[in-house]
C-alpha cells in the first residue's frame, strides 16, 4: 500500500514542486501517474523511495517512511529507472540480477535459482551472460525489469518505461507489465500504454492532483488532457 | 563509431577482460591485490640509478601476460593516454643531473639520463601491474578485497564509483559531441569558444548520472559492504601465488641478478 498525506517538497533551488499532495494506492492496484514534463512525476517516485525527503507523511510498502524503515521499504519496492543505463551498472545482466539478492543475504545458489526463474518467466534466458553495454535499448529495459523482479518486490515503480523504445519493444514491455501481479505505479506521458496497463490514473499538474479516477474516464477527457499538454490516447481518439 | 564511442567500448572490454578464464583470473582477488601492491612498493624502492637492477622486474608482468592470455598490445593501447604522462615525469632529470656515471665505449651517460630512464621504467612497470590486476579481476571483487582488509568503506565506495563514473563520463561525452556535431556539421573537433560551456555541461550531466547510478545501487541493497562480490576462502593456490610473487620480488630487489647473469656469461 502507498499513501501520501499532505506531502510537500521543494528542491534546493526553492520552487515547490510537490504541493500538499494526498492520495492512496491499495495493494494490487495498477495506477498510471501522468502529467506534462516537469509536473513532478519522477519526484513523487523519489519521495516514495526515500531518495528525497519532504514535508508530510508517506506510507510506502505499508510502512511509514522514515530512516528506520527505509531499508525494508526499499527492499519491498522495485524502481525501474527511466534510463536503463543507470540501472544496469554491473558488467553483465547476470551480475546485475545477482546484485540485490546477494546484498540481501541470499546464498549464491538461492540467488542463482531466482535469477533463472525470472529470466525464464520473461523469456530472457539468451541474455543471461550478455554484457550490458552491448544490449539494445529494448533488451536493456527488459533486463532492468528482470533485475528488479529478482528482488521479488511487493510494489513496482516505473518511470517512463516506454520512453525511447521502438513499437515492437513497447508492445513487449506492455505485455510484460500486464503479466506482473504486484502493486504498480507507472509514470508516463505515453497515455496509450497507461490505458493498456492501468485501471486508474492520477493526473499531476504542477505538483498537485488535477484528476484521479478510472483510466478510461480521465483519458477520455480531451479538454483536461489538453490543458495539461497531453493528448487523447490514439485508441480513444479514433472513434 | 566516433572516438568517444570507441573509448566507451574499450572500457566495456575492461569488464570483458576481467571476466575471462585463466589460472590468474581464478585466483583470490585479495592475493592479486597483495602481490600487486608488493610489486609496486618494491619497484618504487629501487635506487634512481639502478636501471640494470630494475630491468629484471619486467619478468613478472611478462609472465602474467603470458599465463592470463591478456594481450600486451591491449594494455598499451588502453594506457596510451596515461603512458605519456608517466613517461614525462623524469624528463627534466638530464638537465639537472649532468654528472657522468657510466661510460659505454666512447659514449658517456650522465646520471640524469639514467635516473630518467629508471623513473620511466618504474612508471611503466607500475602501470602494467595495475592494469593486469584490473584486467584479471572484476572491479567489485577488488573492492571486496579492500574491504576485507578493513579499508574504509567510504574510500572503497568512492573508488568503485570513480571506476563507474569514468564509463558515465565517456558516454555523456559521446552523446554531447554527437549533438554538437549535428549542429556544426563539417567542423573538426569542438570550437574553442564552446569549450567552457561544453565542459561545464559535461560535468553537470555526468554528476547527475553518477548520482542516479549510486541511487540505483542503494535501492538494490548496496550498503557499502560488498556481499554481492564476496570471495571464496583463501586456497592453497592463493597462498602459493602470494609467496612466489613476493619472494621473487625480494630476490630481484636484493640479489644482483643481472650482475650474476652477466658474470655467468662473461666467464
Ligand atoms: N535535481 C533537481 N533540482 C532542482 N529542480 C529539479 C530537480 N529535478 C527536478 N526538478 C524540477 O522539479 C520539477 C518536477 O520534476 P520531475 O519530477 O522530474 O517532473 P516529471 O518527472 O513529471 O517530468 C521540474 O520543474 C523540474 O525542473
Ligand atoms: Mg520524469
Amino acid at each position: 500500500m502507498i499513501e501520501f498525506k499532505k506531502v510537500s517538497f521543494a528542491y534546493e533551488t526553492g520552487k515547490e514542486v510537490i504541493r500538499d499532495l494526498s492520495f492512496t494506492i491499495r495493494g494490487g492496484e495498477a495506477v498510471g501517474l501522468i502529467g506534462a514534463n516537469g509536473a513532478g512525476k519522477s519526484t513523487v517516485m523519489k519521495l516514495l523511495l526515500g531518495l528525497l525527503f519532504g514535508e508530510g507523511e508517506i506510507i510506502s510498502a505499508g510502512l511509514r517512511l522514515d530512516k528506520a524503515n527505509l531499508p525494508l521499504i526499499r527492499r519491498k519496492t522495485g524502481f525501474i529507472l527511466q534510463d536503463s543505463d543507470d540501472q544496469m551498472f554491473m558488467p553483465t545482466v547476470y551480475d546485475d540480477m545477482m546484485f540485490a539478492p546477494l546484498n540481501y543475504g541470499m546464498t549464491k545458489e538461492e540467488a542463482e535459482r531466482r535469477v533463472d526463474e525470472v529470466l525464464e518467466r520473461l523469456e530472457l534466458q539468451a541474455l543471461k551472460h550478455s554484457y550490458n553495454h552491448k544490449l539494445s535499448g529494448g533488451e536493456k529495459k527488459m533486463a532492468a525489469i528482470a533485475t528488479i523482479l529478482a528482488m521479488e518486490p511487493e510494489t513496482i515503480l516505473m518511470d517512463e518505461p516506454t520512453a525511447a523504445l521502438d513499437p515492437y519493444n513497447r508492445r513487449l514491455i506492455i505485455r510484460r507489465i500486464n503479466g506482473l501481479s504486484q502493486t504498480k505505479l507507472i509514470a508516463s506521458h505515453d497515455l496509450d500504454m497507461i490505458l493498456d496497463t492501468c485501471e486508474r490514473v492520477i493526473l499531476l499538474s504542477e505538483g498537485r492532483i488535477a484528476a484521479d479516477g478510472k483510466a478510461e474516464e480521465v483519458l477520455r477527457d480531451k479538454a483536461l488532457l489538453e490543458a495539461n499538454h497531453l493528448e487523447l490516447p490514439l485508441s480513444l481518439s479514433r472513434r | 563509431m566516433n572516438k568517444m564511442e570507441k573509448a566507451l567500448a574499450e572500457l566495456g572490454t575492461m569488464d570483458e577482460l576481467s571476466a575471462r578464464k585463466s589460472s590468474i583470473h581464478s585466483l583470490h582477488a585479495g592475493a592479486k591485490l597483495l602481490v600487486t601492491v608488493a610489486y609496486i612498493v618494491i619497484v618504487m624502492s629501487f635506487h634512481k640509478y639502478d636501471l640494470s637492477g630494475l630491468i629484471p622486474m619486467l619478468l613478472w608482468p611478462v609472465l602474467l601476460f603470458q599465463i592470463s592470455g591478456i594481450p600486451v598490445r591491449t594494455c598499451f593501447y588502453k594506457l596510451r593516454i596515461v603512458l605519456p604522462l608517466v613517461m614525462a615525469v623524469g624528463l627534466f632529470n638530464p638537465f639537472f643531473d649532468r654528472e657522468i656515471i657510466l661510460r659505454v665505449g666512447s659514449l658517456s651517460v650522465s646520471g640524469g639520463v639514467i635516473s630518467m630512464l629508471t623513473l620511466m621504467l618504474k612508471g611503466v612497470l607500475c602501470l602494467m601491474a595495475s592494469f593486469l590486476l584490473v584486467a584479471t579481476t572484476p572491479f567489485d571483487r577488488i573492492c571486496a578485497a579492500l574491504r576485507a582488509v578493513h579499508f574504509p568503506k567510504t574510500l572503497v565506495t568512492l573508488l568503485l564509483l570513480t571506476y563507474r563514473y569514468v564509463g558515465v563520463l565517456t558516454r555523456e561525452l559521446a552523446v554531447m559531441t554527437e549533438a554538437y556535431h549535428l549542429r556544426a556539421p563539417g567542423q573538426k573537433g569542438i570550437h574553442i569558444s564552446a569549450w567552457g560551456s561544453f565542459l561545464g555541461q559535461l560535468l553537470l550531466r555526468s554528476m547527475d548520472r553518477a548520482q542516479e547510478i549510486y541511487a540505483a545501487m542503494l535501492l538494490r541493497g548496496y550498503d557499502r559492504e560488498f556481499r554481492y562480490a564476496a570471495e571464496r576462502r583463501f586456497a592453497m593456490k592463493d597462498v602459493a601465488y602470494t609467496l612466489i610473487g613476493v619472494s621473487l620480488f625480494l630476490l630481484l630487489r636484493f640479489v644482483n641478478v643481472s650482475g650474476l647473469l652477466g658474470s655467468l656469461f662473461v666467464r
